[in-house]
Parts: C-alpha cells; structure tokens; sequence
C-alpha cells in the first residue's frame, strides 16, 4: 500500500526521530509513505476567524500536491497521513472548509492561479487511523519483541481529539493509543491527564506556564508509576521532554521521566535498529529504562 | 526591412506622461525621456538587481515587478521605481555557522510566518520559485534553498509584495553561502592551485612581469595565449 | 459601559452593540446561547493565568463590552478546545477568543516580538512551536 505522507516541518528538523520510526514502522507494516512533493509549511494553527482566507492557502496547496500525486500515478490513495497533531488539525479543518464553503473556495482557487485547481477528494488521516482501520492484530501480528513489563502513560494532547468532530478518537474516553500501545505488548498506565494541554505554544514565549502544565501531567504519570509517556505531536513532546530542565528549575524534586513518540516504541517492537527507533534524539534519555526492562 | 522611425507610444513615469520608442526598454525610455539615473541603475543586463521597478498595464488592475534594464515598455505603463529595498541583513560569521536545521530559524526566525500564499514567486523577474526556497529554508534543507535561488539579484521586489514581512533574498542569501562552504566546499582544483601560489612556483613570473616596462607588458598582454 | 454610579446600572449602548455584532461576525458563535453554566472555566487548563475566566470573557461579549479585549485571558488561551468539547450549549469558546484577538490584531498589534527571543532559543525551539506562536500572537 502506497500513502502520501506529510511529514510537517518539525519532523524534518527538531523531531527526525518521528519521522524516521513513522516511516519505518509503515514500511514494516506493509506501507508505503510516499511523501507530498513539493509541500509546504501548513501554517499551523487553523485560523479560526470566519473570514480569513490567506491562512488557507498553506493547507490547500498541500492537499492539491495529494490530488497531483494520485493524478500522477505515483499512489493510488487519496489519504494523506500525516503525524503531528498541530498539522493533522490545520490540514483536515483546511479540508472540511474547502468541502462546506464554495465561496472560500473560489477565492482561492482563483488566487492560486498557478496550481491546479484542488477538487475536494483528499482525506486527512493521522497514522493511528490508518492503523486503526487495517486492524491492530496486524501490528500485534507483526511484533518480534513484545514490550513485556514497560510501562506506557499515553499522552494524547489537546488537537488529536479536539474540536468535536476533528479527532481520532472520542475526546472524552479515547482508547486508540492505548490499543495500539497494547498490540506492542506495553502495560498501559492511564493517567486523568492524558488529553490536557500541555501548553502548546506558550512554550515559547511563556515557558514557565508550559513547564507548570506539563509539570502536572508527568507527576500523574511518574505517581502512577509509568516508565515513560508516548505521544503523538512534536510540540507535546518538546514540552513534556526537552522543557523538563524548566520544569526542575520551578519543581526542585521533580524526577524526569523519559517521553517518546509512539512510532518509536512501534519500531523497538518490531526489532528495528537504532536508525529507526533513534532514541539517542529524547531528552531525557529513555534507553536506560528499556534497558532495564531488557528491550535493547 | 528597416523601420526609420520606431512606433512612438505613451507611457507615465512618476504619474507624468511622455511620448517614447515602443521597442525600448523601461530604463532606456525613462532616459529617452529626460530622466537622469543617480540611483535604481547599475549593470543596465540583468544581472545587479538595482532598478526594480513596479508598473501597470492600461487596463489591468495588477501592479507588477520587473527589471527596468530588461522589460520592454508598453502602450499606456505606469512606471514607479524602487530606488532600494530597506532590508535589514543579519551579520553572522559565516566560518561560526554549521548547515544545520535551525540556523535559518536562529537568524531570520520571520520564516515561520511564511503563509506559502506564492507573493513573492508572482513578483520576482527572474521566475524564481520563491515561495519553494523559503520553504526549504524553514525546513532546513540548505542544498534544496541555494540551488533554487541561484538566479536571485537581491531586486527586493518580492521583500516589498510579502505580506509576512519576509526578506526572502537575504535568506537565500545565507543559504547559498551555506551551502558553497559547507555543503560543496572548497573545490579542488581552486585549493590546489593555492597550494602551487603558496609554495611559490609563479614567483619567478610573476617577478618578471613587474620588472617590464610598459610598452612591453602591452605587447605581452596582446600576444597572451587564450584558451576557451 | 458604567459611568461610576452603582454597577447595577449598565447602559447598552449602539458601540456595545456593534462589537458584539463584529464579535459574533468572526467567530461565527451564537454568543446569547451561553447561560453562564462555567463548564467551560472548570475544564480550561490556563485560568491560573488569567484575569478573567473564559466564561466570563463570553458574559463580556454578551454585553458588547470591549473590556474583553484588555484582558490577558485571550493572550494566554492556548486553543486547546477542552471548552468547545465541554459546552452543552454548543458554543466554541476558542473561536470567541480566537475573534477577539484578531479584533486587536488586526489594528497594528502584535502580543509578542521576535526580538524578545535568544539566539539559543531559537535554535532549539521546534518549528511548530515559533509557527504557531507567531500565527496566534502576531497580526
């Protein structure tokens, strides 16, 4: 199966662990990601005032690329999948838009004179769609070596669930990391936390504030006795993971925990190597858990 | 056949209206007509980026770019100069950077605004894929940035359009000296023929050539073999 | 708007009327259905930081009071939706926020500046993080 595939543009940079076990755990799994030639920022986040239009451009030009691979015969699949939460929001709201309102529609296609014009048949699907769509037996099916002992807190973050009719999963009890964590043969811990903000953003220029949300989700996970948490957007993982050194600024007996992507727990259980799993790119370091818990 | 006399068309520069040769270019008319270039005029082929220029066609809504040395005039333009693009260019010691992911970002950290709304693509006289550049850069991809952006003169005209804010040539810029020192790097043949300066061999030459008189030198320089 | 007799008295005038109208125009929310329930102020992660509490942010607009756009609440609003997930009435209280920033960024205000970051920082920042910061911070 051959799918276009939107990396983003922190997955190139700040987050090529991501990347690297998303492309990996597909190609394991029998898929193919074929990625978007010639795509763009998408403009994260999705501009929320009803008559914005530029904000649009960024998005729809992506999903055109979907519609010039499929017409180009390069895939035959008319989902893009996509792994940062922020991009899967902007990309499917974008999406949605270009479905419900023609008049939006037109200005953009008529300022987009140089591409063709976008026909509304792409999809926006998260990895975890995909996977959960194929059946998680065929993940289980495919696990060399089970994560027999580790123990996992999902960690969803606000934009894989939310707004309504936009997520994964249902926002009030999502179970789709979990089942897939599962099929990997991980101990699930569930924390209350696990779809609370972790400040997104602010991260940037109001650290304190992402540190102290993010506080409050790791002490849930460390309290219920997780090993590490695993996530599925570049942003949460640099505020639960690189911002702990914030964190012990504020927190003196903070104790870090290790965060890790999903597709990186999915490549260790389908006996990668290290240029899949790249678990020398988190901070803090999780090899030394998995070492204990005798994965690697 | 030759014509005489070209066909005399109007133009308007600055909003004042004059009568020129319709075969001239925009630079060569506003000369025709009287104006004299202390600024917005350079190498006069193409190839400086100094007279960027913003015009309208009779008829259309669109203000558009182009080089003043290069587009041809046409029958009712109006024609406004750019005399310089006040750009802010960043200093940064090329030797102290590395090609990796963020050195963009940590310079020019107005990239993350780009809105890929392709602004810049439409006004740039080189037909550059501006907008794929930015792209690039944002993205880290150095090789990708300097190959695409290798026609830029650094005009301005798309720093002038972009509703972000960006300078886009300054960025390109920055990645094509990335990318020469330490993607490419130095090539052979260029340190090679270092090595030989520095260890002396066109010394003897070189003194001899300063020892000639003049006249001689000319003689010299006329007869000098050329290889193409 | 109270012109310093008891609170009780508030005079709404045609200003009121039309920045709730704008308001309402760029959100596309129907703000007269919240009925003051605070479900949305009980599940915001961020009301530590603000001066005033979502709910009481959609109250302001109710009453067309342009206060709301002086408050720190829609600055520190991280977008995360757990409002619009928990609103029985149906109401997406981040498209409220989200209007009533562009309201001040659209007139020449930018919330943050490039100039206030490091270098360090901007090499280790990921891209997603700037992006976004500067789309929801900046005009």
């Amino acid at each position: 199966m051959k799918l276009p595939y939107y990396p983003g543009c922190t997955l190139k940079t700040t987050a090529k662990s991501f990347d690297a076990s998303t492309v990996a755990s597909a190609q394991a799994l029998g898929i193919e990601l074929v990625e978007l030639p010639r795509w763009n920022c998408c403009g994260t986040v999705h501009a929320l005032a009803k008559d914005d239009v530029m904000h649009y451009l960024a998005p729809i030009r992506n999903l055109v690329r979907v519609e010039q691979m499929n017409d180009e015969g390069l895939v035959d699949d008319n989902r893009v999948v996509t792994q940062c939460a922020m991009c899967y929001n902007t990309l499917k709201r974008a999406n949605q838009s270009a479905k419900e309102d023609p008049e939006k529609m037109t200005k953009i296609r008529d300022f987009m004179e140089k591409e063709p014009n976008y026909r509304g048949s792409a999809e926006v699907v998260h990895m975890l769609e995909v996977l959960k769509k194929d059946g998680f037996e065929k993940v289980s099916d495919r696990v060399e070596k089970p994560l027999t002992g580790l123990r996992v807190a999902p960690y969803y973050g606000c934009l894989l669930l939310r707004p309504r009719g936009f997520g994964i999963d249902d926002p009030d009890k999502p179970s789709v990391m979990e089942d897939l964590l599962g099929a990997l043969g991980a101990e699930i811990v569930d924390i209350p936390f696990k779809s609370k903000c972790c400040g997104a953003y602010h991260t940037v220029q109001m650290k304190e504030v992402a540190a102290d949300l993010s506080h409050r989700i790791l002490s849930q996970a460390a309290e219920a006795g997780a090993d590490l948490v695993a996530t599925a957007c570049p942003l949460c993982e640099y505020n639960l993971g690189d911002r702990q050194k914030e964190i012990k600024k504020i927190f003196r007996e903070f104790e870090s925990i290790p965060v890790v992507y999903y597709t990186q727990l999915m490549a260790l259980a389908f006996g990668q190597g290290e240029e899949a799993t790249m678990f020398g790119e988190n901070d803090p370091d999780p090899r030394p858990i998995l070492k204990e818990r005798g994965l690697i | 056949m030759e014509k005489n006399e070209s066909e005399m068309i109007t133009i308007y520069v600055m909003g004042k209206k004059h009568l020129v040769p319709a075969d001239l270019t925009i630079m060569k008319a506003m000369e025709y007509a009287g104006h004299q270039f202390k600024r917005g005029a350079g190498c006069r082929g193409g190839f400086c980026g100094a007279c960027a220029t913003i015009y309208r066609t009779k008829g259309s809504y669109k203000l558009q770019g182009a080089l003043a040395c290069q587009k041809i005039v046409e029958d009712g333009m109006y024609i406004a100069q750019i005399p310089f693009c006040p750009a802010e260019k960043k200093t940064y010691d090329i030797g102290e950077l590395r090609p990796e992911a963020n050195t963009f970002l940590e310079y020019y950290p107005e990239i993350a605004r780009c809105l890929s709304c392709n602004t810049c693509t439409k006004a740039c006289p080189q037909d550059i894929q501006v907008m794929d550049y930015v792209q690039a850069a944002l993205r880290g991809d150095v090789e990708e940035a300097a190959k695409l952006s290798f026609d830029c003169l650094s005009c301005g005209l798309c720093a002038v359009r972009c509703p972000a804010e960006i300078v886009p040539y300054n960025i390109a810029q920055l990645a094509r000296r990335l990318y020469s020192r330490y993607v490419v790097g130095p090539t052979e043949h260029v340190l090679n023929r270092v090595e030989e300066v520095e260890a002396g061999d066109f010394d003897a030459e070189i003194e001899e050539l300063k020892g000639l008189e003049t006249a001689a030198l000319r003689e010299r320089y006329n007869k000098r073999e050329m290889r193409v | 708007m109270s012109t310093g007799k008891s609170r009780l008295y508030y005079t709404y005038t045609s200003e009121n009327a039309s920045f709730k109208a704008r308001v309402e125009e760029l959100s596309g929310e129907k703000i007269d259905l919240c009925f003051q329930c605070g479900a949305c102020s009980s599940g915001c992660p961020l009301t530590a930081e603000m001066d005033l509490l979502p709910s009481t942010v959609i109250r302001y607009a109710q009453l067309g009071m342009g206060e709301a756009l002086d408050s720190n609440t829609i600055w520190v609003c991280s977008t995360c939706f757990n409002c619009e997930v928990r609103c029985p009435r149906g109401i997406d209280i981040a498209n409220v926020m989200e209007a009533l920033r562009q309201m001040r960024l659209r007139k020449k205000y930018d919330r943050v500046s490039l100039d206030d970051l490091t270098p360090e920082e901007l090499r280790e920042l990921p891209q997603v993080a700037i992006i976004s910061n500067l789309r929801k911070l900046t005009g």
